[in-house]
């Protein structure tokens, strides 16, 4: 498994490793949203440091992550995204949605 | 204008061949010494157009993908990448940014990113016979890149 969650108390932490793309981002989905239901958390923060690789599948996960946060009434910050895959966040607008910290 | 090298591979729509098919472009097209950028830009493109055979093209059942890779004297590598699935019904409206039929989880965002990544990109499909898709960037030499 490619991601590891720290729970620290309302806020939950996933760390990705690796590459994301269409093949792995349904168990790193699954894996993260299963965490969340379990710990009904107020923040939910994926940190990205890991990361090697991304495409568009990545997008649809912090979107996905995004809304399912919305629901909970909760919140989402993406953390610590690599250079090399900053200029695809930035194509995608989620920019605008102030999810993306540094 | 005649390609300098060339390759050629095919392998079975398994998402977990993702990996491999912009692996082994990105391996091909490091005889040129690109950026790590541009090596990024090579492989997150490839990553959607094969994403793009194996989510739609090959919804229904398991096919064949197809990828060329020709590298011309000047650094412009031409990537080919073909299968015979169930082709684009409308080209122009599957290229736009955000318009998807895979659901929830995908941002829509395919076509978007291959033409921002890469200098061109040509779409040709025929409903029912599949569809090819030809991305070009221009790799700059090194030469020129230290002045």
């Amino acid at each position: 498994m490619n991601v590891k969650i720290k729970n620290e108390g309302k806020t939950l932490i996933a760390f990705i490793e690796g590459d994301i793309d269409h093949h792995t981002a349904k168990n790193i989905r699954e894996y993260i949203d299963n965490n969340v239901e379990s710990s009904n958390p107020n923040l939910l923060k994926i940190d990205f440091s890991k990361v090697q690789f991304m495409d568009s599948s990545g997008i649809g996960l912090i979107m996905g992550r995004y809304r399912l946060m919305q629901l909970l009434k909760g919140k989402l910050e993406v953390i610590n995204v690599p250079e090399n895959i900053k200029k695809l966040i930035k194509l995608s607008g989620l920019t605008s949605l102030n999810i993306i910290k540094d | 204008m005649k390609p300098v090298n060339e390759m050629k591979f095919e392998f079975l729509s398994k998402s977990s061949n993702e990996s491999f098919a912009r692996a082994t472009v990105s391996a091909f097209v490091a005889q040129l010494d690109p950026t790590i950028s541009e090596l990024a830009d090579i492989k997150t493109a490839v990553s959607e157009a094969v994403t793009n055979c194996i989510v739609h093209a090959y919804k229904q059942n398991m096919g064949i993908i197809y990828i060329a890779v020709q590298i011309f004297e000047n650094g412009k590598v031409v990537i080919k990448i073909r299968d015979r699935g169930c082709g684009i019904e409308n080209v122009n409206q599957a290229m736009e940014p955000m318009f998807t039929t895979g659901g929830d989880e995908r941002a829509g965002l395919g076509f978007a990113v291959m033409q921002s990544f890469m200098d061109k990109i040509k779409v040709t499909s025929k409903t029912g016979k599949g569809t090819s898709i030809t991305l070009e960037k221009n790799i700059i030499p090194r030469v020129m890149r230290n002045g």
